[in-house]
């Protein structure tokens, strides 16, 4: 009798998908090369699944900062900015990130999901009510608990659902939080932010939004999906993160909210966690001069992105609802998704498993993340790979066109 | 699927039967996890549908003591009464 024997279901799963090749959950690289190329059993891959959307990991600006941040000012924080100060870097990077988003404050975070937890649980409490997407990501689900509000969910990306069910809770006391992302992760699909905000104003509610995989991606200058859409005044709350477009770690929030440095002294996930090390501020602050220098970037990503999944879609995959940096394929069944995330990778490419309850609507998927730094020809040999281990499988071809009618 | 007098209870089986895409069998004692296999997710799921057939809102973290499908049934109701 073991604690973890609660989770003998998942243990037995796990077991039943490492049996049939590798562990799609840790896949150890005995080397990464540059952001699209890896090395992992002796084998190199091209790296299509780790969200370096503007392929600044290797920039060498980004490194040089971040060795000069490391030598100058020491390896870590060793502690919490409360406790143990702020470093020039944080300071810098939170008025970087304000005068980015054209915010009046800033906060900086330790990871992203830490940034959702802090956010999400600050901003409403026991008697308020946060309204979530239903296929948010598991930070949003995480601080919705430790936020101790009531939580509803509304259906995916359905505005006029959104609608009703904050109706429902009109004549209810408290402040209601809604919580939509700029683009899910699984899919790659985009929120109807227009559609959202209309609601938002009509119920009186508040509005935050994730833009974690969005930032650095869309909008005329990569601020996310609220600039795309042009809604960024109706927006309260922005969360992003350093590990995607930035090319590091840690999370953030910027807001126009009064008082928002309150927070600084009631957001447990800020206060009781260390800090960023000053490689990593430095390495951000960098990427983020970076993002907003070269807007060719982001162009080249798009157009990878447009390349990978008009590519797969015209083999007949199953691709997301629209074109964007996330490309995911939907495959038959577990097994299948399984056995061709293996093939992939023993011929060459690292992309993502995700299988439910992770996916919408309990389809495994092969996930795709695209970068600014893939060249054609690579988005080509993943494409080509597709087409053979598709036909191999019959995920597309003859067989699947038949599977499809019968 | 047996007799069910309790028009919540035929409900909240409906609202399975609609999110699993299949038929089950439902009494006040079925306990949903082990008996349905539902994953926290798809009871999410069914709730949201519940919502929608009685028009009220089932904050998520009532859900905690939810094991049987009487226990849900009886949340509603709960939920009704306070308006």
């Amino acid at each position: 009798m073991s604690l973890l024997d609660k989770h003998l279901a998942y243990s037995q799963a796990y077991g039943r998908i490492r049996a049939l090749g590798a562990d799609p959950f840790s896949v150890r690289f005995d080397a990464v090369v540059s952001p699209t190329e890896g090395v992992t059993n002796g084998r190199r891959v091209i790296l299509l699944g780790t969200n370096n959307y503007l392929g600044l990991t290797f920039d060498p600006e980004c490194i040089e900062e971040s060795a000069r941040a490391v030598r100058e000012q020491g390896t870590g924080t060793t502690g919490s900015r409360i406790a143990n100060g702020s470093f020039s870097g944080h300071a810098a990077l939170e008025q970087a990130l304000a005068s980015f988003y054209g915010r009046k404050n800033a906060m900086v975070f330790s990871t992203g999901y830490q940034a959702n937890l802090g956010v999400m649980s600050t901003l409403v409490g026991r008697d308020d009510h946060l309204i979530l997407d239903a296929d948010s990501h598991a930070s949003i689900y995480d601080g919705a608990r430790l936020s101790q509000a009531e939580v509803i969910r509304f259906r995916h990306n359905d505005p006029e659902d959104l609608y009703k069910r904050l109706k429902r809770l009109k004549d209810k006391p408290g402040q209601k939080l809604i919580v939509v992302e700029g683009i899910y992760s699984m899919l790659g699909d985009t929120a109807p932010l227009k559609e959202i905000c209309a609601v938002k104003r009509e119920m009186d509610a508040y509005l935050l939004v994730d833009e974690a995989h969005s930032m650095g991606v869309l909008g005329p200058t990569g601020r996310g999906l609220a600039e795309a859409a042009g809604v960024e005044a109706d927006v309260d709350f922005i969360v992003g993160t350093f590990s995607k477009s930035l090319g590091a770690v840690g999370g953030f929030c910027v807001s126009d909210v009064p008082d928002f440095d309150v927070m600084r002294v009631v957001c447990r996930p800020y206060m009781f966690t260390a800090s960023l090390p000053p490689a990593v501020i430095a390495s951000t602050l960098t990427a983020l001069r970076r993002l907003q220098e070269e807007p060719a970037l982001r162009q080249r990503l798009n157009a990878n992105a447009t390349r990978l999944y008009e590519g797969l879609s015209a083999l007949g995959f199953h691709t997301g609802p629209q074109i964007g940096p996330i490309v995911a394929v939907a495959m038959p069944d577990q097994a299948c998704a399984v056995a061709f995330w293996n093939t992939l990778l023993a011929r060459g490419v690292y992309l993502n498993l995700a299988l439910p309850p992770a996916t919408p609507d309990s389809r495994p998927l092969l996930r795709s993340s695209i970068s600014a730094a893939h060249t054609p020809e690579q988005i080509d040999t993943v494409i080509g790979l597709f087409a053979e281990i598709g036909r191999e499988f019959g995920v597309i071809g003859d067989e699947a066109s038949q599977r499809a009618a019968g | 699927m047996e007799t069910v007098t309790d028009l919540t209870l035929r409900e909240i089986g409906r609202s399975i039967e609609k999110t699993l895409g299949q038929k089950i069998e439902i009494s006040e004692t079925t306990n949903i996890s082990r008996d349905l296999q539902i994953d926290s997710l798809a009871l999410m799921n069914v709730v949201m549908e519940l919502e929608d057939v009685f028009d009220l809102s089932i904050p998520l973290d009532r859900l905690a003591v939810v094991e049987t499908a009487g226990d849900l049934s009886s949340l509603i109701k709960e939920l009704r009464t306070k308006g």
